[in-house]
């Protein structure tokens, strides 16, 4: 049973895009461990003869006719957005200046 | 009025004994009076409820044939979209969001001329058991106004309770539209995975969220259940095949010679007196009705918390990158120079609650390399032992059944530094969302020691939703004649109530 310790947790928090602060890390990773103690149970039973289920339903790909919907409209469709700009969403920079 | 059943409602708009319009200023006057103690609704759309009732009063005045529940108001889990009308899941992140388009289940509550009030709170994300982790604070419970009402639909259970609203809409990942009927004495339905559309439903957990009906009657809850199920082609999950006869079903509420399993498992050590005392009498009560009791055995349910709480965290660290503060949602930290990396960062640090991050970070960590196998991977077999497990005891009987909860509604504030013991409360609802299957609770009594409610719950085979309503109407009915009047009308009256 692998622990998980507060540098790991500041890792899984970066891989998940959030910017904890040091007293959150500190809570989760307490409260992560016991969690997962808890549900790591789950190997007592999951022999290798078992299949996965990832889904309660028998689908297989499910398709619809390639025929063009009406869908939002641009306006519609930048509605919620914290900014746009031309008729586009606008968001931060995403290279860095000397690119 | 408004302490009537939906099918009472109705009947008097058909008689012409009231309008749409009147029974819709009752219930928002009755929020007006009693919401600001219990919390149920985040969001009161009086001006587009009552555009929708005069719409409907109008129909009927001209003759238009109306579907049965056309007129009624109903209460909207804060999770599902609705144009125009702000939509937050109870989250920050979501704060000032008016969705562009209608989730399928409203375009369907629409057409069935049904009345939207408003928006309910909710646990952020549907992540909770109690409506505490909500963003715009909790729901409290209007049999104890110290209590919970339940989680994640806290807000739409309560509203029930409170006579805001005779029908309300849910949504159940783990127990999110049953454990919250259960506490607060009125009845839930979770419907099998894909029969009701998720167009619109904001993700938690794919593979198990499900959106479903609750009320105060089980033919209440079967008339809306009608109304908002079948299949959708805008959710490639929602099932292709006739919606299950349910209205029938729960009109006749016949039982004679049905066989229903009591599981061994979700019963007994842990389980509080009154909450077993009111199932035992339940049991007793359907027998006497005709059914034949047997028990049953589904011994790999004890791990059903552990896998669930590995499934959904999984499914939802992978849900919830969409809120990146880039196309909704609030943003913050865009100053100039500012990276889009560090405005996600900031952004999802300042939008999501405690429980939210923690699950997201255990999702992440249970998907990362090295750990898929462990975790995620051996999630998935404990899936398929449980439906293996539910699959061999419907062999033997034709609905499975047990108490809803192990408890009654606790207090606010009880459990909510303690994630495990909350979690611990879904040990009895969560097996059906592994399986896809259906999940019903009903009130069946309050307990003794603490005089408040006791759900039932009622499992039926996927696609088999009827044998919930027989089996509920029949138990409501022998409950009924016991008690002289539904339960509801034993809760202490609310300041205010009309």
């Amino acid at each position: 049973m692998s622990s998980l310790s507060r540098s790991d947790v500041a890792n899984l928090a970066r891989l998940a895009r959030i910017d904890m602060s040091d007293s959150e890390l500190d809570a989760l990773s307490g409260e992560l461990d016991v969690i997962l103690n808890a549900v790591a149970r789950v190997q007592e039973v999951a022999r290798p003869d078992i299949e996965a289920t990832s889904h309660p339903l028998p689908l297989k790909n499910v398709y619809r006719p390639d025929v063009v919907q009406p869908s939002l409209s641009n306006a519609e469709a930048l509605s919620g957005a914290p900014a746009s700009e031309d008729e586009r969403f606008r968001v931060p920079q995403i290279l860095g200046e000397e690119a | 009025m408004i302490r009537k059943s939906a099918v009472e409602m109705a009947a008097a708009l058909a008689k012409g004994e009231t309008t749409s319009l009147a029974l819709t200023q009752a219930h928002l006057d009755q929020i007006a009076a009693v919401d600001g103690a219990v919390h149920a609704f985040l969001h009161v759309d009086t001006e587009g409820a009552l555009a929708q009732a005069g719409a409907i009063d109008k129909a009927r005045a001209a003759g238009e044939k109306l579907s049965p529940l056309a007129g009624i108001p109903l209460a909207l889990k804060d999770v599902l979209t609705q144009k125009g009308v702000p939509t937050t899941c109870g989250s920050k992140i979501l704060e000032g969001w008016r969705p562009p388009y209608d989730s399928t289940v409203v375009t369907n509550l629409k057409r069935a001329g049904i009345v939207i009030l408003g928006k309910t709170n909710m646990d952020e994300f549907a992540m909770g058991s109690s409506t505490e982790n909500s963003a715009y604070g909790p729901t409290h419970n209007p049999w104890d106004l110290t209590r919970i009402p339940g989680g994640s639909g806290g807000g739409s259970s309560a509203a029930l309770a409170a006579f805001e609203a005779p029908l309300a809409i849910g949504t159940d990942t783990g127990g999110s539209i049953r454990q919250p009927a259960a506490v607060t004495g009125t009845v839930g339905v979770k419907p099998t995975y894909g029969g009701v559309s998720r167009y619109g439903l904001v993700a938690f957990s794919s593979s198990l969220d499900q959106a479903g009906p609750c009320a105060r009657t089980v033919l209440d809850t079967a008339l809306l259940h009608e109304a908002i199920a079948g299949h959708d082609v805008r959710d490639a999950t929602s099932i292709n095949a006739p919606v299950p006869q349910v209205v029938a079903a729960a009109k006749s509420g016949d039982v004679k010679g049905l066989k229903i399993g009591v599981i061994k498992e979700l019963n007994g050590d842990g389980y509080q007196a009154g909450v077993r005392t009111r199932f035992d009498e339940s049991l007793q009560l359907l027998a006497a009705a005709g059914a034949e009791i047997i028990e049953v055995s589904c011994p790999n349910f004890e791990y059903a918390l552990a896998a669930y709480y590995l499934i959904a965290p999984s499914e939802c660290s992978s849900n919830l990158a969409r809120f990146d503060a880039m196309r909704y949602g609030i943003r913050v930290g865009d100053e100039a120079g500012a990276s889009a990396e560090s405005v996600m960062n900031l952004t999802r640090e300042v939008g999501f609650g405690r429980e939210v991050k923690r699950r997201i970070i255990l999702g992440t960590y249970a998907l990362s390399s090295g750990y898929y196998d462990a975790y995620y991977g051996s999630a998935q077999k404990v899936r398929t032992l449980i439906t293996h497990d539910f699959i061999r005891a419907f062999e033997k009987c034709d609905v499975l059944v047990s108490p809803t909860c192990p408890t009654t509604a606790f207090k606010i504030g009880e459990k909510a530094s303690d994630p495990l013991a909350m979690y611990l409360n879904d040990i009895a609802t969560i097996p059906v969302n592994m399986a896809g299957i259906g999940g019903m609770s009903l009130p069946c009594g309050l307990a003794p020691e603490d005089g408040l409610p006791v759900g039932f719950q009622i499992m039926a085979p996927a696609m088999q939703d009827q044998r919930m309503y027989s089996v509920g109407a029949a138990l409501e009915a022998a409950l009924l004649s016991k008690w002289g009047a539904p339960l509801l009308s034993q809760i202490p009256a609310l300041a205010g109530s009309k």
